[in-house]
């Protein structure tokens, strides 16, 4: 699989308030091209409105995002949005249409393929996911599992410099978390770009090339996954690690 | 002539039924079904605005849906109708030189079916997922195109039920036009029904419209319920095993 050779990402100073819940305090990120960075961090500290933040479905209050060096701010935040990919924890396909449609329909409204091409197109990308059989099925009658690779799918077929996932594997029973992780790590492998929000601690430590701990909008801790594991600095990160590990 | 004769001869007069049939089948029909299919049509236009006035961004946009919508939902059909059709009927007849009271009855019901469509439209739309918004814009949809080919799409789908209970309102509440007075071509399934009875003296003119009426709401009626347990029990769900080994083994 051939992956873009540009999307390196960078937030500075990222701040974002619910009302009056200040979630984000100023968040620094930056994720090299080709490097996987996982993020880390208790329920609520923040890692969803993370993602969120850095491809614009929800603004900054403050802060800025960086994409190879360049500010992605006075851009349209659909232009961009359509650089990053995006998988959820609900993976969020679309219910009303098929598995292939669900990958061509971005492809043929966006990128203005002819029907035929978006399919075909979309049919590849299936095939890399191992589900072509399955194109005419509806997401109702997939796994989690599955659609969780749909959704990869989809999000890779607008072939997007940065790809983020938001807690991928979190919904999926037991079994089929394994498939979807090992489809993680062939991409961080092939040199995608990859924010991950996990908390599979093993993807983390095997497959990343940073971890960053986030904790009450802040990032406590970053560096490499050795450095995070073996090595925490803080109270909060060791006390966060003997409650997952 | 016993009770029950005379209770056969007033409602099931087989002979003042079948004198009134034929016209109510040729031209009653024909413009009961036009009254309720257009206005029904172009209610779902009106309805459709609505909703995504309703729940737009927009305070006023929502605002004024929210009006319209409390006023036409308020209002006895009658009414409306009436004061449509009457208030609106000489400057449409000077504007277009018709005096069909068609198009200003078919405004009328518009108007209201569009208030309690919007209403029907808008809860559907807010029940989708808000994760299938988000989808669509993390692929680079604008707000607009995710609501119009994601979101609008399966929340029009969820109320389908209630969107046929309205077309058999419209079917039903078509009968009120007659107050606006209407030619002998003109006439719907009702009025034909009523001039009949008015004109024998006899009931079972009025029955037969009614059984009409039924003939036509009646499948509907079927057809929503069948609509709703399709859409809640869906077609029977057939999972299968993750075939993990065909997404690794082809690697990305
Ligand atoms: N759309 C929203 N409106 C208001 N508050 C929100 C919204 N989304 C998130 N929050 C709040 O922001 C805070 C951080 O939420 P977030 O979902 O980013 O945490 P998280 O780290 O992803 O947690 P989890 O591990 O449970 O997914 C929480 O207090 C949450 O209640
Ligand atoms: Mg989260």
């Amino acid at each position: 699989m051939t992956v873009l050779t540009s999307g390196t990402l960078t937030g500075k100073n990222l701040h974002l308030s619910f009302g009056h819940n200040h979630v984000l305090r100023g968040i620094d990120l930056h994720v090299p091209q080709g490097t996987t960075a996982s993020v880390i961090g208790p329920s609520g500290s923040g890692k969803s409105t993370l993602l969120r933040v850095m491809n614009r479905l929800i603004e900054p209050d403050q802060g800025d995002i960086l994409l190879d060096g360049r500010s992605v701010l006075q851009d349209n935040p659909d232009e961009l949005r359509r650089r990053i990919g995006m998988v959820f924890q609900q993976f969020n396909l679309f219910p009303h249409k098929t598995v292939v449609e669900n990958v061509s329909l971005a492809l043929h409204k966006l990128r203005r393929m002819p029907k035929d091409q978006a399919r075909a197109e979309a049919l590849e990308q299936l095939d890399l996911v191992g589900l072509r059989h399955k194109a005419e099925a509806r997401p109702a009658d997939l796994s989690g599992g599955q659609m969780q690779r749909v959704a990869i799918a989809r999000a890779l077929a607008m072939k997007p410099e940065v790809m983020f996932f938001d807690e991928a594997t979190s919904a999926l029973d037991p079994e089929l978390v394994k498939g979807v992780l090992a489809l993680m790590a062939d991409l961080a492998q092939s040199g995608m770009t990859m924010v991950v929000v996990t908390h599979e601690m093993g993807f983390c430590r095997n497959v990343s090339d940073t971890v960053t701990f986030m904790d009450a909008g802040v990032v406590v801790e970053t560096g490499s996954p050795d450095q995070l594991f073996t090595a925490p600095e803080t109270d909060r990160l060791k006390r966060f690690l003997s409650d997952v590990l | 002539m016993d009770a029950f004769q005379q209770f056969l001869k007033t409602f099931f007069d087989w002979k003042a039924m079948g004198e009134v049939i034929p016209q109510m089948l040729t031209v009653g029909l024909p413009n009961t079904l036009i009254l309720a299919i257009i206005s029904g049509v172009l209610g779902c236009i009106l309805g459709l605005i609505l909703a995504v006035m309703g729940i737009s961004r927009n305070g006023v946009a929502r605002w004024i849906a929210r009006v319209y919508t409390d006023i036409l939902r308020g209002l006895p059909a009658i009414l409306v109708i009436l004061v449509i059709g009457i208030g609106l009927g000489p400057s449409f007849r000077m504007l277009t030189g018709s005096t069909s009271p068609f198009p200003l009855g078919i405004l009328a019901l518009t108007l209201m079916a569009g208030a309690y469509i919007g209403e029907i439209f808008r809860s559907g739309i807010q029940s989708v997922h808000t994760g299938q918004l988000e989808a669509a814009r993390a692929l680079g949809f604008s707000y607009g195109s995710a609501m119009f080919l994601v979101v609008i799409p399966q929340g029009i789908r969820r109320v389908l039920p209630a969107l046929v209970n309205q077309l058999i309102s419209l079917i039903k509440d078509s009968s009120l036009i007659y107050v606006l007075g209407l030619l002998a071509s003109q006439r719907e399934i009702f009025r034909i029904g009523n001039d009949a009875m008015s004109n024998s003296g006899n009931l079972s003119p009025l029955v037969a419209a009614g059984v009409l009426y039924l003939i036509l709401t009646i499948p509907l009626t079927h057809l929503v319920n069948f609509i709703d347990n399709r859409l809640r029990i869906g077609k029977p769900a057939k999972k299968e095993p993750d075939d993990v080994a065909a997404a690794v083994g082809k690697g990305v």
